[in-house]
């Protein structure tokens, strides 16, 4: 119960936020040149002016601006996203498909980072300034500095094409219709590249932190007393090190899964999936404001649940915080 | 690159030799004694995903790639480029050019069983192509009624003479039938069936996974015997060039079609034996990069500047280093692919000569300034296509040379459109003109005064010129094929001379495709068109 007052409590505190970005995003793209029609047409590779008037009427493009925010806002109150004009479907619809590969890339991919950030970070820590750290560093800043798409193509070149271990992209193969486990194994294959793709920059970035970190938590007199006590290494690392040195990383983790939604646009465009960058990407080109208004608000409620869900594990890792609020 | 695949001369020859056509399967290599297969998967790259896929309702490659297997038109193009029958079987137009008398194909169904009949096509031209296909809005602009003395017969009454050679060249692109019975009730943009075709076509739609796939199926009540060979058509939306290329050396893709890749990867899958990189079966989807001039500018409005500026610009040197095989030289608003209509180089032309240039602009009055600049010019590319790119990047440094200073300002597709063709806010401008078989599809727009503001790819520089806007009225209504041919020619000199629009290069979209295929790039508009012989070797 009191989870869940909490939870109200920060859904309420961000409506404004919400509001603002909404009516910020539909502004903007009023600024950015033609409309949804005049994409239509440079799709279509040709239309005549006749054309193009009866289309601008049927999206409702020949209302005035104030008019058709206003319009979009009291249908969002009313928990309608709309129609979109590329995709001739309700909004919510077009959104709830693309949602589940975004949402397993997205996990797959910071779950891969976290992990392997997290082992690596204490290898180097442990081994401050000798190889393994040296070594561990190196290869983490390649990670972080090469483009991720890049790192997909290569991927792509080496594991599909001359190994041909992986298929190159798509979400799952079309040939072959599997259900149950099979499924899950081909799902499973397809999102491998991508996952790695987009989980290495991250990975880079976390196990930078969760060096600096382990390395400040172990100079703490706590440590000093917990080696005194006469607890062997292994114990001292696991139980009352990484415990403490963790909260970066949980912060962290909080903070970038907006970045990753946005981030996967090149990821999901390499590996060509069917996830939301794809989808939010081609809204922009395509001036699709329903659609892309309706990704800024679902993006949106995301982060608040990702956010909350940290603050959460923030009082399972240190008891303090939630005694303290 | 194997540059025998790519000889212009050698596929003119194909196209215009009514011999070859009779007997050769596959011009690239002596496979005409194969036995052709039954079976398989063609796995295409979809580059573009479109709103819709019925092409009654929008003229498009990207929406003939997979409605135009399902959905069939009246005619089509043969392997010289000749109209052929499909859903008609002959035609007929009246000496004053008013009627135009179709006889349909008996024992034809739509896939759902219903038979196909004169009905169709009279709902589809006058609710379809006369009031939403683009271009088909302006061929048709004239049709008054389409009567239906019987199932098997339309005749298409017009209130003005509609050349018959016109009529039929248009028509491959559109004239795509939709079934009355299917769209008679409700908005017709809004049917359901715009996303899931029902055709009389080879395949049948099957499934369209929004971002991943479209994939339809043999038909197997087919009107043609024995056809298709393949069980099934998957097309993949892949929207990164690079990944697409990386699918079809992994085996995952067999076609890519309408210059789909980037340029060095279609270069290099050139040279790889497993593929098939050629700009055969794309003949008729010719188009011309552009240089569109704003004449409202005071400037750009001086025929000597206008000129000053094709002479500044090395278009050779530009094709050979950055396009290669894959373009030539043009040599105006007719492509030499069109046998038809293409008037020759006999018309005025534009070699580059700086010094000519230079004295060009002194003559009009523009001579350099202390740092050598004369004015300024907003360059606007269209966004689509790495040849735009370059090429507006090859402008901007040719006419600095020569002292003018070009800006590039870049914009995404809807931007582009707006700032050119509606708001005019641009000095030059780039892009492609598609021609379509005949020019006055989509052609003669760029010149003709009058256009509407804001309608795309049309004349939108403040171009007014009476004699031009006459040649192009007296040719879109000539009913003799030899007068309306030398209209044409008259058409391109005087566009050529007076140069509101500049077409230096031709291209032709470049295919992959697997060795493995048959049948495949055999007509002009190949990709397009239905596949019903289209067959995988093992």
């Amino acid at each position: 119960m009191r989870i869940l007052s909490l939870a109200g409590r920060r859904l309420a505190a961000s409506i404004p936020t919400l509001l603002l970005i909404l009516i910020g995003v539909f502004l903007l793209l009023q600024l950015a040149p033609g409309d949804t029609v005049d994409a239509m047409m440079a799709q279509m590779g040709g239309g005549d002016a006749a054309t193009a008037r009866e289309l601008r009427r049927f999206y409702g493009l020949d209302l005035s601006v104030p008019m058709q925010l206003t319009n979009y806002l009291w249908r969002l109150v009313r928990l309608d996203l709309g129609f979109s004009a590329i995709y001739g479907k309700p909004v919510a619809t077009v959104i709830l498909e693309r949602l589940p590969p975004t949402l397993l890339l997205m996990t797959s991919a910071l779950s891969f980072a976290f992990f392997f950030g997290l082992v690596f970070g204490v290898i180097a820590a442990r081994g401050v300034n000798r190889w393994p750290d040296t070594l561990i560093s190196t290869v983490g800043l390649i990670f972080y500095a090469t483009p991720s798409f890049w790192f997909g193509l290569m991927a792509i070149v080496v594991f599909s094409i001359y190994l041909q271990w992986l298929p190159a992209g798509g979400f799952e193969d079309i040939g072959a219709v599997s259900t149950g486990l099979w499924r899950v194994l081909d799902v499973a294959s397809h999102l491998v590249l991508p996952s790695l793709t987009l989980g290495l920059i991250f990975l880079a970035i976390y196990l930078r932190i969760m060096r600096a970190s382990m390395l400040e938590v172990l100079n703490l007199d706590f440590v000093r007393t917990a080696r005194a006590k006469g607890l062997d290494e292994t114990r001292i690392i696991t139980r009352h090190v990484l415990r403490n040195a963790l909260l970066p990383m949980v912060t962290l983790i909080g903070l970038q899964a907006g970045t990753m939604l946005g981030g996967s646009v090149v990821v999901e465009t390499v590996f060509s999936l069917p996830g939301l960058g794809r989808l939010a990407y081609e809204s922009v080109v395509q001036r699709d404001l329903n659609t892309l208004l309706g990704i800024v608000f679902v993006s949106a409620l995301l982060v608040i649940l990702v956010n909350f869900i940290t603050d959460l594990l923030y009082a399972r890792l240190d008891p303090r915080i939630s005694a303290e609020s | 690159m194997n540059s025998s695949r790519f000889d212009i001369t050698r596929r003119t020859a194909l196209l215009t030799s009514a011999a070859i056509a009779a007997n050769v399967v596959n011009p690239f290599r002596a496979f005409a004694q194969e036995t052709p297969r039954k079976g398989g998967v063609f796995n295409v790259h979809y580059g573009a995903e479109q709103r819709q896929l019925n092409p009654s309702l929008q003229a498009s490659t990207g929406v003939y790639i997979i409605g135009g297997k399902i959905q069939e038109n009246l005619v089509d193009l043969d392997a010289n480029g000749q109209p052929v029958g499909v859903l008609a079987e002959s035609w007929e137009a009246a000496p004053d050019g008013k009627t135009v008398t179709f006889k349909l194909r008996k024992g034809v169904t739509w896939h759902d069983g219903k038979p196909f009949t004169s009905e169709d096509v009279a709902f589809t031209a006058m609710n379809m192509w006369k009031k939403i296909l683009n271009y088909g809005s302006t061929l048709q602009l004239f049709l008054t009624a389409v009567d239906t003395p019987d199932p098997q017969t339309a005749i298409f009454r017009y209130e003005r003479p509609m050349p018959l050679n016109l009529l039929l060249r248009a028509l491959p692109d559109l004239g795509y039938v939709s079934a009355k019975h299917i769209y008679e009730n409700g908005d017709i943009r809004q049917n359901p069936a715009n996303l899931a075709p029902i055709g009389t076509g080879p395949f049948k739609f099957v499934k369209y996974e929004r971002g991943q796939y479209i994939i339809a199926d043999r038909n197997a009540d087919y009107w043609r015997p024995n056809a298709p060979y393949l069980d099934r058509i998957v097309w993949k939306v892949i929207t990164d060039r690079a990944a697409a290329a990386a699918q079809l050396e992994a085996g995952e893709l067999h076609y890519s079609p309408f210059s789909g890749l980037t340029i060095s990867d279609m270069a290099r899958l050139g040279k790889d034996k497993r593929f098939i990189v050629s700009t055969k079966g794309n003949e008729g989807n010719a188009r011309t990069n552009t240089l569109e001039f704003n004449v409202r500018r005071k400037e750009l409005s001086d025929i000597k500047v206008r000129r000053a500026i094709a002479h500044a610009i090395n278009v050779p040197f530009f094709i050979e280093n950055f396009l290669g095989d894959f373009a030539k030289l043009g040599t105006g608003p007719i492509p030499s692919t069109s046998t038809d209509f293409y008037p020759g180089a006999n018309t005025p032309q534009y070699p580059y000569d700086k010094a000519k240039a230079a004295a060009l602009l002194d003559e009009a009055g523009y001579k350099p300034a202390a740092g050598g600049n004369r004015f300024s010019l907003r360059l606007l590319p269209a966004p689509w296509g790495e040849d735009i790119s370059l090429w507006s990047t090859f402008i901007q440094q040719s006419l600095g040379e020569v002292g003018i200073a070009v800006e590039i300002v870049r914009n995404d597709g809807g931007g582009f459109l707006k700032q050119v063709y509606d708001e005019h806010a641009f000095d030059l401008a780039t892009g492609w003109h598609q021609y379509r078989n005949d020019p006055a599809v989509s052609t003669t727009v760029w010149y003709r005064s009058g256009q509407p503001k804001g309608a795309p790819w049309t004349n939108q520089w403040g171009w007014d010129d009476a004699k031009i806007d006459k040649i192009i009225d007296d040719a879109a209504t000539e009913v003799d094929p030899v007068k309306r041919k030398a209209l044409y020619a008259d058409f391109v000199r005087e566009a050529n001379t007076e140069l509101p629009v500049w077409m230096p290069i031709e291209q032709i979209f470049v295919t992959v495709i697997t060795a493995k295929a048959r049948n495949h790039s055999n007509t002009p508009r190949w990709g397009s068109t239905s596949w019903h012989d289209l067959w995988l070797s093992a």
